[in-house]
């Protein structure tokens, strides 16, 4: 369960840019989440609360974008959408693909006043 | 971008980070922002895009810079509890502790056992006792490194906390990543576990000297591997019997000489 320290590192960011733009709540983090970043989306709503316990967070809404898989064949360049690993381009066979999308682990938005 | 060291963490990292290792981030500019007044309740969206694992990445970037300037090989070794990273340990540093100057940094929730089955004159081995965390960070060994003599070392294992799905997200400044999958496990591991396995450089199948008694399905685990971790290298390996050992210690150690 590495989702309190993921959550831990995405309120510390929250905090430093809330404060940088002047502003004293935050109502809502917004995370985009890949879908082989390792992480289980509910395990992160239940480690949220806690975390944000006593912050300029608490009682904010937490939302999770999830980011699919997505790989570009390294043979013939197909792009496809797997739903998890492994990459094997439907279109050739060939076993390896470079993953564009589904790692991300990202702050993408805060809803601040 | 960070114009010092060239890692691509974004100022906000730079202005947390702590310790020495980073402290050099202290002479960055402040950027000033202008600042708006807003009504009390004037709710607005700031944009942000930065990764959660930034800090451990930046971390990550000065470790592996530092065990490269020391030319120190580096291998993060993973596998969930009892597949036999200790034993493998143990052996590797049994048969190469005469000829290599070899560091492990153990990370373990709790207790300093493996650390203990791992000490031997001629080995510097450091505990990290994780408590409640699942995983190394980068922080972590950077931290355990200040307790090794990085002047004398060729080779540093980072024996990582027991667990197949937290610690892969966590570059530690290491040069391969080893996944152990060891055959009382079953065939379907690396299915099981696809982001720690794709993210492999090698896959050790350990304790093969058992594949008999448990009727282990070789060729299912091995297509099973090469699916997941298309380019990884992948060995067999017994530390009880020595099988395999000499192609993981040729990977170890390209260049030297060893019995």
């Amino acid at each position: 369960m590495h989702e309190v320290s993921l959550l831990e590192s995405a309120l510390e960011l929250a905090r430093a840019e809330a404060t940088r733009q002047g502003a004293r709540r935050i109502h809502r983090l917004t995370l985009r989440i890949g879908a082989m970043a390792g992480v289980v989306p509910e395990a992160l709503s239940f480690a949220f609360e806690v975390v944000t316990q006593g912050t300029l967070a608490e009682g904010a809404t937490l939302e999770v974008i999830d980011v699919p898989l997505q790989c570009v064949c390294e043979l013939c360049a197909h792009a496809f959408s797997p739903p998890v690993y492994p990459c094997e381009c439907p279109r050739c066979g060939h076993p390896r693909a470079r993953v564009a999308q589904g790692r991300e682990l990202e702050l993408a938005s805060l809803e601040v006043s | 971008m960070c114009t010092k060291c060239g890692c691509s963490t974004g100022s906000t990292a730079q202005q947390q980070a702590s310790g020495a290792a980073v402290a050099h981030h202290d002479a960055h500019p402040h950027h000033e922002h202008p600042h708006h007044h807003h009504e009390a309740d004037e709710r607005r969206v700031l944009e942000v895009h930065q990764s959660l694992l930034a800090k451990n990445e930046h971390q990550a970037w000065h470790n592996r810079e530092r065990f490269q300037q020391k030319k120190i090989r580096v291998f993060n070794v993973l596998s969930s509890p009892g597949a036999g990273k200790t034993a493998l340990l143990e052996r590797t540093l049994a048969d190469l502790g005469g000829t290599q100057r070899i560091g492990v940094i153990v990370g373990d929730l709790a207790t300093d056992n493996d650390a203990r089955r791992l000490r031997r004159p001629g080995v510097q081995v450091v505990q990290v006792s994780t408590g409640t965390v699942c995983h190394l960070e980068a922080a972590m060994v950077a931290r355990a490194c200040e307790q090794l003599d990085l002047n004398a070392l060729d080779l540093l294992f980072i024996e990582n906390v027991g667990n197949l799905v937290c610690p892969a997200a966590y570059d530690l400044g290491e040069e391969q990543r080893v996944v152990l999958l060891s055959v009382t496990e079953g065939e379907d591991k690396p299915l099981k576990y696809p982001t720690i396995f794709h993210n492999a450089d090698v896959v050790l199948i350990s304790k093969s000297d058992l594949a008999s008694a448990v009727e282990f399905a070789r060729a299912t685990a091995l297509a099973n591997i090469h699916r997941m971790a298309p380019r990884a290298r992948i060995l067999e390996v017994s530390a009880r019997t020595g099988a395999g050992l000499t192609a993981w210690y040729d990977l170890l150690t390209p260049r030297a000489v060893h019995v």
